[in-house]
């Protein structure tokens, strides 16, 4: 059932089609970031209570989803990384995780700047905003852990087994909100249900969070394929391709 | 699969379901602690499980809807006096909901209005008539998660009007 996987667990085949899908997805994600954003920030209409405020809503949303979903992909790799011990799975954790932390980061940073205005405070210790920090050092300790040891192998089991246990704070994160009293409100659009906002204010925020998604699977293929060409650095394949590269560059300055 | 594999498989699934179980217990153990704050019924009645009753003269949270025409200004300063009910869907008043007052001295959020989520930290205290009310020290807004534009609010007959603040008001304060 897997068969059709395995040439990509050769870091050959996966770095030149990580390459080949990268211009696609970059495209995607400008095409659709900039028609999302302007039309979130420009056109979409203000909400009846918060105004033009409510406008932080289409990036903190995607951003915090982001950062949730970016630790699942983690959680994955470190999984198929210990059972299976593909060392790519470890290459590309490495590639996620401070994409991962830049999201939670964006994700606590905007929901504050959101919180002072609208709640009166920046930041308050309830369970979902305290989970999501917890989120932030999760990410920040998978990363020290990935850069601890000499030996690439030994970090991605160390790094792994910390995202493995991590993952235990997504559910928390993602529930907090319904299994205590928090000052942060509910979920507005993944829940069951109609989503609890007007139609002209969800397209937009539908195409914010595609292009967010395509944002990060562009970042993480460029940090994938630079992962990959260090951790082989000195296969015979990286070597030609480096060496091309340098008479490209000769040739281009000449 | 091969027998190290199914082995690994089994140690990291085991290890993944020791986990869930342990955080489960824990969160389930501290489900009362996590809680950001007592609703008015649970300041009267007690939790829903433990029954626990927050003292008076203990520093808490109420967190509850702004019962209408329960919001009391004074016109030379910024006190304020508002009565807290449960949250509740749909929001209906009643009579008969548990309420406990909340006294303020201040600003209140933009999002400040009958109906709306409050949370207040604050000294929970009894009157001399007995009645319990807390004596808050900062007032927050708790919106929902229903965003819609003026036009349907509108529509909806929704109230959505900021509080308005007399020269009067804010002299006297700063």
């Amino acid at each position: 059932m897997w068969k059709w996987l395995h040439p990509y667990a050769n870091p050959e085949v996966s770095y030149h089609f990580a390459g080949k899908l990268l211009p696609w997805l970059s495209a995607l994600a400008v095409l659709f970031l900039s028609i999302g954003l302007v039309w979130a920030l420009a056109f979409a209409p203000a909400d009846y209570q918060q105004g033009d405020s409510f406008r932080i809503f289409y990036i903190h949303v995607p951003a915090a989803s982001l950062s949730m979903g970016i630790y699942f992909g983690m959680a994955i790799t470190a999984f198929t990384s210990l059972v299976w011990q593909f060392k790519l799975a470890d290459a590309s954790a490495a590639a996620m995780a401070p994409v991962g932390a830049t999201f939670t980061a964006i994700a606590l940073i905007t929901g504050a700047a959101w919180g002072k205005p609208m709640w009166g405070t920046w930041w308050i210790w309830d369970a979902r905003l305290t989970s999501e920090l917890i989120l932030l050092f999760l990410y920040l300790g998978v990363i020290a852990l990935q850069s601890a040891f000499e030996d690439k192998n030994l970090a991605g089991k160390a790094a792994g087994i910390l995202t493995l246990v991590g993952v235990i704070n997504l559910p928390i994160i993602k529930y907090s909100v319904e299994w205590w009293n928090t000052l942060h409100q509910g979920s507005t659009v993944s829940k069951l249900g109609k989503p609890s906002m007007s139609v002209d204010m969800l397209w937009p925020f539908l195409f914010c969070f595609l292009g967010f998604i395509l944002l990060v699977s562009v970042i993480i293929c460029i940090r994938f394929r630079s992962e990959i060409l260090a951790r082989n650095s000195i296969r015979p394949w990286v070597r030609t391709l480096v060496s091309a590269h340098l008479t490209q560059e000769k040739t281009n300055a000449v | 699969m091969n027998p190290r594999r199914k082995k690994r498989l089994t140690i990291v699934g085991s290890v993944l379901v020791g986990i869930a179980v342990v955080a489960g217990l824990v969160l389930y153990a501290l489900s009362q602690n996590i809680d950001l704050f007592f609703t008015p019924a649970e300041i009267t009645q007690g939790k829903k499980d433990s029954g626990i009753k927050p003292q008076i003269g203990q520093r808490i949270r109420i967190g509850g809807l702004v019962v209408p025409n329960t919001v009391k200004r004074d016109p030379n300063n910024l006190k304020v006096s508002f009565s807290l009910s449960d949250m509740k869907m749909p929001i209906v008043f009643d009579e008969s909901d548990i309420m406990v007052s909340v006294h303020y001295e201040g600003i209140l959020p933009d999002l400040f209005r009958e109906a709306q989520g409050i949370v207040a930290n604050g000294t929970l205290t009894r009157s001399s008539s007995g009645e319990l009310y807390v004596e808050a020290s900062e007032v927050l807004a708790k919106h929902d998660e229903n965003y819609m534009p003026a036009e349907l609010a509108d529509a909806a007959g929704k109230d959505y009007k900021k509080l308005d603040y007399s020269d009067k008001q804010l002299k006297n304060n700063y």
